[in-house]
């Protein structure tokens, strides 16, 4: 089983729309959406949903009036400044359980709390593991890796040998979650000055990583200095750029009807998707 | 007052707004630039700061004395993250993992852990034309963001104008970024996305008690949901910019919108000054 992850630094260079056409051309796949904060790719693949799960994040802690004797010793304690006047803020706490196992009239209780849902669906292209995380929840790192290990699963169970996930934003806890145990990162990047800063912190990220990676530059034609700058640097860095992709408002158009741009394999831009699709599918199985 | 300018995700045009926001904002008054994208900012590529000053930003892991150490496994046990492992004969903290919520230095039995400092970012200070520039940078492999997002934040203090620069998404970074802040501007594309996007920050924002309004970028590329739904919202939609091939060049070559087009200093200036209203109101 074979793991493709499609990350960008940044959102906005076009990332879903190449995932969601991949998923089209792969003969057989599981879909992963780790962007679980603000997840999109369920708009270009219009999944059914088939299971719903709920995600349980860390507890959070509270504490009981009738124990409280107003010691101050959590408010004292709490690194996260969570606690004031004897109630605890749950934005701000982080769960440690800090308070609950300091508190010396066993005042605190630490409660579960769903932090959002994730669920198993079934796309035209296959079945497809995407989640919601709660608004300001924390956690997404964990909620990354358990539908990830779900994916693995279906994968085994349906004999499918390929996982393509569209990846999270930023070079946080999530990607670096997203990031463990996959055998190819592709980073899509724009020509822009932005474009290429964010490239190249996530191309330290994935070294860091050890994990192996390969480069698309979308709209391509945008800027050509902007372009070369890019290609120089894979070169010097030794990175492989699998495919340019030309500036067309088809993309725009497909992602607005809600289906992948490859759904009219007639257009140069769906062309160039395939090409470098092939080429990552040979990478990834030699 | 204290401007966030936030977006459900990256690349709608967010540091755009902000920047030039900031470049037309401090003609009126004296302004602070905060970018709070720690884990990608690019602000500086559009304004170009003078930096001088450099501070190094360090969170605390605990550090296991061996000698001392017995192997309890209390440490490990109480970690609500997984940062600490006991074996027979030695005990691992895994630093990124660490929240450094003190817990197991304060319990271990043994008195064998102390605190030991860790560097997951760095904070640069600056000037550019009149404004004050601060941003952080995470070091690459550190997970935790907000201790850092928090260390740049209290560099500001309440009184100052100040525009915060936030990073996409609607969790911990952000988060913290956009909280304790007056308003917060919601940059959004007129499109599927856009609005999928845009619904999630609504949806934070009002959870945080925090006023909003929208800035739709690349207008005209899709259709009306993200008006029809601001409306239905009584979200104000404080500009629009249309898609134009101008803007995106200038942003492929890093310049601010309104050095390439002084024309929009006004619509910021007039953007500015109806948050400064709502805020009073
Ligand atoms: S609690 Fe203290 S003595 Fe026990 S395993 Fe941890 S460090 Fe060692
Ligand atoms: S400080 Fe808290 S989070 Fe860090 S290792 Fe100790 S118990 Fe775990």
């Amino acid at each position: 089983m074979r793991e493709l992850l499609v990350i960008s630094g940044k959102g906005g260079t076009g990332k879903t729309s190449i995932v969601g056409s991949f998923a089209a051309l792969a003969n057989s796949t599981v879909l992963v959406d780790c962007d679980v904060d603000a997840a999109n790719l369920h708009l270009l693949l219009n999944p059914k949903i088939k299971e719903k799960h709920e995600f349980y994040g860390l507890k959070k802690a509270e504490i009981n009036e009738q124990k409280c004797i107003s010691c101050g010793l959590c408010e004292e304690l709490c690194h996260f400044g969570a606690v004031k006047n004897g109630s605890i803020n749950q934005y701000l706490c982080e769960g440690c359980g800090f308070c609950f196992h300091a508190c010396p009239e066993n005042a605190i209780m630490l409660k579960d709390n769903v932090s959002g849902e994730w669920f198993i669906s079934d796309t035209c292209y296959g079945p497809m593991v995407h989640a919601k995380l709660g608004i300001a929840e924390d956690n997404s790192g964990k909620l990354v890796a358990e539908i990830r290990k779900k994916a693995r699963n279906i994968a085994q169970d349906e004999n499918i040998n390929l996982i393509i996930t569209d990846g999270p934003p930023g070079i946080g806890c999530p990607v670096i979650s997203a990031l463990s145990g996959i055998d190819l990162a592709l980073i899509v990047t724009e020509p822009t000055l932005s474009g290429i800063h964010d490239l190249k912190r996530v191309v330290e990220l994935t070294r860091h990583f050890g994990v192996e990676t390969a480069v698309c530059i979308n709209k391509y034609d945008l800027d050509e200095d902007n372009t070369n700058t890019i290609e120089n640097y894979c070169q010097e860095e030794d990175i492989m750029i699998v495919g340019k992709i030309i500036f067309d408002p088809a993309m725009t158009r497909a992602m607005m009807k809600g289906r992948p741009v490859i759904e009219s394999p007639e257009l140069a831009i769906s062309k160039q998707i395939n090409i470098m699709y092939n080429k990552l599918y040979s990478k990834l199985i030699s | 007052m204290i401007i966030s300018v936030a977006s459900g995700k990256g690349g709608t045009g967010k540091t755009t707004v902000a920047t030039s926001m900031a470049l037309s904002v401090k003609k009126i008054t004296p302004l602070t630039f905060l970018d709070c994208d720690v884990e990608e900012p690019n602000a500086h590529i559009f304004l170009n700061p003078v930096i001088s000053e450099t501070e190094r930003v360090k969170t605390v892991i605990p550090e296991v004395d061996e000698k001392k150490c017995t192997h309890c496994g209390k440490c490990s046990e109480l970690c609500a993250f997984n940062a600490l492992a006991v074996l027979d004969t030695i005990t691992l903290v895994f630093g990124e993992l660490c929240h450094a919520c003190g817990s197991c230095w304060y319990f271990c039995p043994e008195n064998a852990i102390t605190q030991k400092e860790k560097e997951i970012g760095i904070i640069e200070m600056g000037r550019v034309r009149d404004i004050n520039f601060i941003h952080g940078k995470l070091n690459i492999g550190e997970a935790m963001s907000p201790p850092l997002i928090k260390a740049v934040k209290d560099k500001i203090s309440p009184q100052e104008t100040v525009i915060i620069d936030a990073p996409p998404g609607t969790s911990c970074p952000v988060i913290s970024s956009v909280k304790d802040t007056d308003f917060c501007v919601l940059v959004t594309e007129p499109t599927a996305f856009g609005l999928n996007d845009l619904m999630l920050s609504v949806g934070m924002l009002r959870e945080m008690n925090i006023p909003c309004g929208v800035i739709i970028n690349r207008a005209g590329i899709g259709d009306d949901r993200v008006i029809n739904y601001c409306k239905a919202e009584h979200i104000p939609v404080l500009m629009e910019i249309p898609l134009h091939k101008k803007i995106a060049s200038l942003y492929a070559r890093g310049i601010p919108v309104v050095d390439g087009m002084p024309e929009y200093i006004e619509q910021f200036q007039s953007v500015y000054h109806t948050i400064e209203r709502v805020i009073r109101s």
